[in-house]
């Protein structure tokens, strides 16, 4: 099967990036070069093509209902025009997505899922749609999403909006807004990302992206850097946000991942129905946990990847790397593991098994990277 | 389309030799920009060290870029006589400049290499 392209495809050609299959994607994975493109979203603007990630559109007078139900988030608490960072959970607790949920309307959500997930996503929402009154479509291939992100996003964001661009500015972190961009091209834009960064997330139409594109890079100038699913890992790594596949998986509860603020159990006074998973996530909410989600720094030039054993000082292996790459903001080793309690303070020494010899790391809290 | 050199050999792990490549000769190793590329940004490299023996298709140190780590693969059988040391202060340079600064260590042939490609048969091989 040949990858799915982005209607963006010919622009990063033209730009010179290289290509890698991501997810079933044809996708730039850098185009200048990794750490120019994640300099430039730390002290400028980085341009994202973020059109493999899934949009699921779901519409209808029970929208709120089925999304508590089928979602761990308290869904009718999101006001109009608010994001919400959700998972998805099979009956065992075990997360199938992590996704961002965007209210468009009061029976209008539009629910963006990792590429690699969209389908699971879409086939779970379905099952467990029986008996609500909504319709579920599958938008990822109408939609296009771009991502601007940096400190001087804010700025290049407005210069882009040509109607309500005063309403760029105040917009809040997790919030979006309808606005239309030069070029008569409408645009729902909201104040997300994976960068820890402040920045914005542009969903249009899959026929305006070219034109959204050109004119994100014609409006920043020099201030704007193209950039590709290799800086966006690290950037993601630094600022602690977990990636699909690696910190979350269907064997991690979100309680692992030090992410269980997401599920909403209710409380007495605000109480809330049942929702798939509840049962195994209140065991677990109830359960000393027996790993927990850390950060790793080093002082050496190797670093941790994926799937390398974090061992104790005898080399007796405890934990496994989920994450790892040389930090190009902070200039060293670092990474993200699953360790024991017994290893999860800040400050335990541990070693990480690096092809066969050990290196010293640094237990350190999440996030690595904090922006000013 | 990456750049490969006419006047040097190549190994199928992409990697290059520049000289005699033959018993008793001395020989430059480093990556080819093919593979540099591939790796991206390289901000970390292990060369085998001075005086250590190293043998054809196997293993004598590693790249790490952002992305990925790499294994360094020795294309022939001989006896490390210097590396660059420059590289630990400028690993980039593999990526800017694969075939020159980029270059990583040199090796005294002890053994007549085999199998090692010409640029054409590399330049198929990455086509």
């Amino acid at each position: 099967m040949s990858a799915t392209r982005s209607p963006l495809h010919d622009e990063h050609v033209a730009l010179g990036a290289t290509l890698v299959d991501f997810a079933g994607w044809e996708m730039p994975v850098r185009y200048s070069g990794d750490i120019a493109e994640h300099t430039a979203v730390r002290t400028s603007a980085g341009l994202f093509d973020l059109s493999h990630m899934g949009e699921i559109a779901v519409r209808g007078a029970d929208a709120v209902g089925f999304l508590e139900y089928a979602l761990v988030g308290r869904m009718g608490a999101v006001g109009l025009g608010k994001a919400k960072y959700t998972m998805m959970c099979a009956a065992d607790g075990g997360v199938i997505d992590d996704l961002v949920a965007y209210r468009r309307d009061f029976d209008h959500f539009v629910i963006v899922a990792n590429a690699s997930n969209k389908d699971v996503v879409l086939a779970e929402l379905t099952a467990r749609a029986a008996g609500f009154d909504v319709t579920l479509e599958d938008e990822s291939a109408a939609v296009a999403l771009i991502a601007v992100q940096g400190p001087r996003s804010e700025g290049i964001v407005t210069a882009m909006t040509a109607r309500d661009a005063d309403n760029i500015g105040p917009l809040p972190y997790y919030a979006a807004t309808n606005v239309v961009l030069s070029g008569d091209i409408h645009a729902f834009v909201a104040r997300t990302g994976y960068t820890g960064e402040d920045g914005f997330e542009l969903f249009v139409a899959a026929a305006d992206a070219v034109d959204v594109w050109r004119l994100a890079l014609a409006i920043g100038g020099d201030a704007i850097v193209p950039c590709g699913l290799s800086s966006r890992d690290t950037l993601r790594l630094e600022a602690g946000m977990p990636l699909y596949g690696q910190e979350l998986t269907r064997a991690t509860t979100p309680f692992d991942a030090g992410l269980g603020r997401v599920i909403a159990f209710g409380t007495e006074a605000n109480p809330r129905g049942n929702f798939v998973g509840r049962t195994a996530l209140e065991a677990a909410r109830d359960a000393r946990p027996t790993r927990v989600l850390v950060g790793l720094v080093g002082d050496g030039r190797r670093s941790p990847r994926a799937g390398y054993s974090v061992t104790d000082a005898a080399g007796t292996p405890i934990g496994e790397v989920t994450s790892g790459a040389p930090s190009p903001t902070l200039g060293r080793p670092i990474g993200m593991a699953y360790v024991p309690l017994s290893a999860s303070e800040a400050g335990t020494e541990v070693l990480i098994d690096v092809r066969g010899r050990g290196e010293p790391m640094t237990v350190a809290a999440l996030p690595l990277y904090r922006r000013a | 389309m990456a750049n490969v050199p006419e006047d040097l050999q190549y190994s199928a792990e992409h990697e290059w030799v520049d000289g005699e490549a033959a018993v008793g000769g001395e020989v430059m190793i480093g990556i080819t920009e093919h593979a540099a590329d591939a790796l991206g940004d390289i901000v970390y490299v292990e060369a085998p060290a001075v005086g250590s023996s190293v043998t054809a298709g196997e293993v004598c140190g590693e790249l790490e870029s952002t992305k990925a780590v790499s294994e360094l693969y020795s294309p022939v059988t001989g006896t490390v006589v210097s590396a660059n040391e420059a590289l630990a202060a400028t690993p980039e340079d593999v990526n800017k400049d694969p075939f020159g600064t980029g270059w990583i260590f040199k090796v005294a042939v002890t053994e007549a290499p085999q199998g090692l490609l010409d640029a054409a048969a590399y330049g198929e091989l990455t086509a």
